[in-house]
């Protein structure tokens, strides 16, 4: 059947694309490279300068809250990979803790080092990511090519670890599900020992380029009033004179113990922003080298545990599954029909890559979560672009919408 | 005899518990316990009716009315330093005794602390908008609108925003069932083509594992490539592809299988 053309008439919320004045309404996106995902933006321009934006998000919406009202808890863990899909182990982890904190377990010290060494380099990954496609949108193609070099090693590394590259579901509810095999800690070292001069070429090919600091310095200036009325959390608030980084101030896992600063600035332009990104790398880095003597402590200690102790909640170890009926039938009973953590409501945030990754978790006793709300960062993130667009130019919308690392998987959830 | 199943909540249910299975509850601390929290709940109850509160994992949680989250929001960014609203969303409790449960979650940076804000609705009732206290209500509560169908009283724009404009029912009440409803199974159906091509266009296929290796109009046979429409046959003789001709395209070399080598080590 031919399809009749013009019956897709366009809904668009009141606006009228022909005016008496001298506004231009653009409909940027949702398919534009620089919109890093699916989002439309209407602008209400004057000559080139926009006066009004209404970003429009939703393209990608999957419904992730209603499927984990229909799913039991460990069923849910790859759906959270597809939230923040740059760097899906912060997801893994965020989902993980919460459920942590609703049943009270308290997890193996290997298993959280291990958990670190994710979570940093996903972060690590992340910042790359992003690095390479603003640098891109502005037009500098040598650091897109140098940084997606960079963080392809990073997902070599982490293939190896779990199997995959983008989607890793490498954190299991109570744990870590694997040891670290094989050369991933010389492989991690030989990276890490180079990045610094890796970091150092971003910002010589960068810095005293005078197109990036035009179009950096001093556009889409958030105040901090702005920032926090808005939500921002993670570098576009440290960007805008709040040095709150969750890892810090309300250390979970091993964050206590290891030693690195918050990079942050009271500037809340993109030139911030985008120093505190490369701050972060080299945090991130300092950190990794931590987590990595820590590990080779443990091992050293003998401690060889993964997962908690926690029959009611998690399967024993396989080697037990295998050898010990009792094992064997709590594990059917978790598989089939899923833990059931107690009545109780908890909201966990994380500091992702992005910014604080919240999960709300209400239970009622039962297998599936009654209510799970999942806080994205860059859902707020997007949001501002409202009161942060007005008064920029056509081309500062590109360099902005990069700046803020709004990745789509997490604001339409 | 048919299994009863309950109409205004379709959502997966545990479909064994035992009798005798009674829930554990995640512990509530008394609010003395925390200085902090008694200082701040001090502060609040001079003003406002406090019909609840305890700590649960470590944050305070406080039942209030729904007419005074606008005030006591304003008085807790402004004399209690929570100067982020970092969450807020309802919970659908309709089965059991048609209300909302509203939460709002607060942080205050300078004092590492977390409040969740909460009050019961009934079924239709608008919420009180806090948008002018906190831009980061505008966006969830118009998710909330979109989700619920619960509205904002004062909000600039309330709209959807995840859903299409005219998308009917919202999803995350817990009538709506998961794999969505007649208006979501014909929606592009019925708004590119229109109601009477139903029949024509059949409905969606959900399984995305499903492969047809018979049907060559909508299903690819990598390697085994043939014509499109060709009609294919259970003793058909093999159709193996491929892709280089034996003379060489031009420019192009030819992958040789045994002479190529697998890179160990990809830092090198």
């Amino acid at each position: 059947m031919a399809q009749v053309k013009n019956r897709l008439t366009p809904f668009f919320e009141n606006i009228t694309f022909d005016r008496e004045d001298n506004e231009l309404i653009l409909n940027f996106g949702p398919q534009h490279p620089s919109a890093h995902g699916q989002l439309r933006l209407m602008l209400h321009l004057q000559q080139e300068q926009i006066v009004k934006a209404h970003p429009d998000v939703g393209y990608l919406h999957r419904g992730m809250e209603k499927m984990a009202e229909n799913m039991i808890y460990n069923e849910f863990m790859p759906t959270t990979d597809r939230m923040d899909y740059i760097a899906s182990s912060s997801n893994n982890y965020g989902f993980a803790l919460a459920v942590e904190k609703l049943i009270g377990l308290e997890v193996p010290r290997r298993a959280k080092v291990i958990r670190m060494l994710l979570l940093e380099i996903n972060r690590l990954m992340s910042h790359l990511f992003w690095l390479a496609t603003t640098a891109l949108d502005i037009g500098a193609m040598t650091v897109f090519l140098f940084a997606f070099r960079e963080r392809e090693y990073l997902m070599d590394i982490i293939e190896g670890y779990c199997g995959a590259r983008l989607t890793h579901a490498a954190i299991r509810i109570g744990g870590v599900p694997l040891d670290i095999q094989g050369d991933f800690l010389h492989q991690l070292k030989v990276f890490l020992n180079k990045l610094p001069q890796n970091i150092k070429d971003y910002e010589d090919l960068l810095e005293s380029n005078r197109i990036w600091r035009m179009r950096m310095e001093e556009v889409g200036v958030v105040p901090t009033e702005m920032a926090l009325s808005w939500g921002c959390t993670g570098p576009m608030l440290r960007a805008s004179g709040v040095a709150w980084d969750i890892r810090k101030e309300e250390p979970y896992e091993l964050y206590d113990e290891v030693e690195f600063n918050v990079p942050w600035s009271d500037k809340g332009d993109n030139f911030a922003r985008y120093r505190i990104y490369m701050e972060e790398m080299r945090e991130s880095a300092k950190i990794l080298y931590q987590c990595m003597e820590m590990y080779e402590k443990c091992q050293k200690d003998g401690q060889t545990e993964l997962m908690a102790h926690a029959p009611k909640y998690i399967s024993a170890p396989k080697l037990d599954i295998m050898t010990q009926n009792y094992s064997l039938m709590q594990h059917f009973v978790l598989v089939t029909q899923g833990m059931r953590p107690p009545v109780g409501e908890v909201y966990v945030p994380t500091e992702s890559p992005k910014g604080e990754l919240g999960f709300y978790i209400n239970s009622q006793g039962g297998p599936y979560p009654y209510r799970l709300k999942l806080r994205a960062p860059s859902f707020w993130h997007t949001g501002i672009l409202t009161d942060l667009l007005p008064g920029h130019y056509i081309p500062d919308v590109v360099s902005i919408i990069g700046t803020t690392n709004i990745v789509f998987g997490e604001v339409d959830r | 005899m048919r299994v009863y199943k309950p109409k205004n909540d379709v959502q997966a249910k545990a479909y064994y518990t035992d009798r005798y299975y009674v829930a554990p509850q995640v512990p509530k601390q008394e609010i003395a316990s925390d200085e902090v929290f008694a200082a701040d709940l001090e502060t609040i109850k001079t003003k406002f009716e406090v019909k609840e509160a305890y700590i649960q994992v470590e944050q305070m949680v406080i039942y209030i009315n729904p007419h005074d989250i606008y005030g006591l929001l304003e008085l807790m960014r402004d004399e209690l330093e929570y100067t982020q609203l970092s969450e807020m969303s309802a919970i659908d409790w309709l089965a059991k005794d048609n209300t909302f449960e509203i939460f709002y979650q607060m942080l205050s940076m300078t004092k590492r602390k977390r409040i969740r804000i909460k009050y019961f609705i009934q079924n239709g009732q608008a919420v009180d908008s806090v948008e002018k206290l906190f831009r980061s209500a505008d966006w969830s509560e118009r998710e909330m609108y979109d989700m619920f169908g619960i509205e904002a009283n004062g909000h600039p724009f309330m709209k959807r925003i995840l859903m299409p404009y005219d998308w009917q029912g919202h999803p995350l009440l817990k009538t709506y069932p998961l794999e969505g409803d007649e208006f979501a199974a014909w929606y592009e159906v019925d708004k590119i083509y229109g109601k009477e091509a139903r029949d024509i266009i059949g409905p969606e296929l959900r399984d995305t594992a499903r492969v047809d290796r018979y049907d060559s109009k909508r299903f690819a046979r990598l390697g085994f490539e043939v014509p499109k429409g060709t009609e294919i046959t259970e003793d058909m003789e093999s159709t193996v592809q491929e892709y280089q001709e034996d003379g060489g395209v031009f420019l192009i070399r030819k992958v040789d299988k045994e002479s190529s080598k697998v890179i160990d080590d990809p830092q090198r």
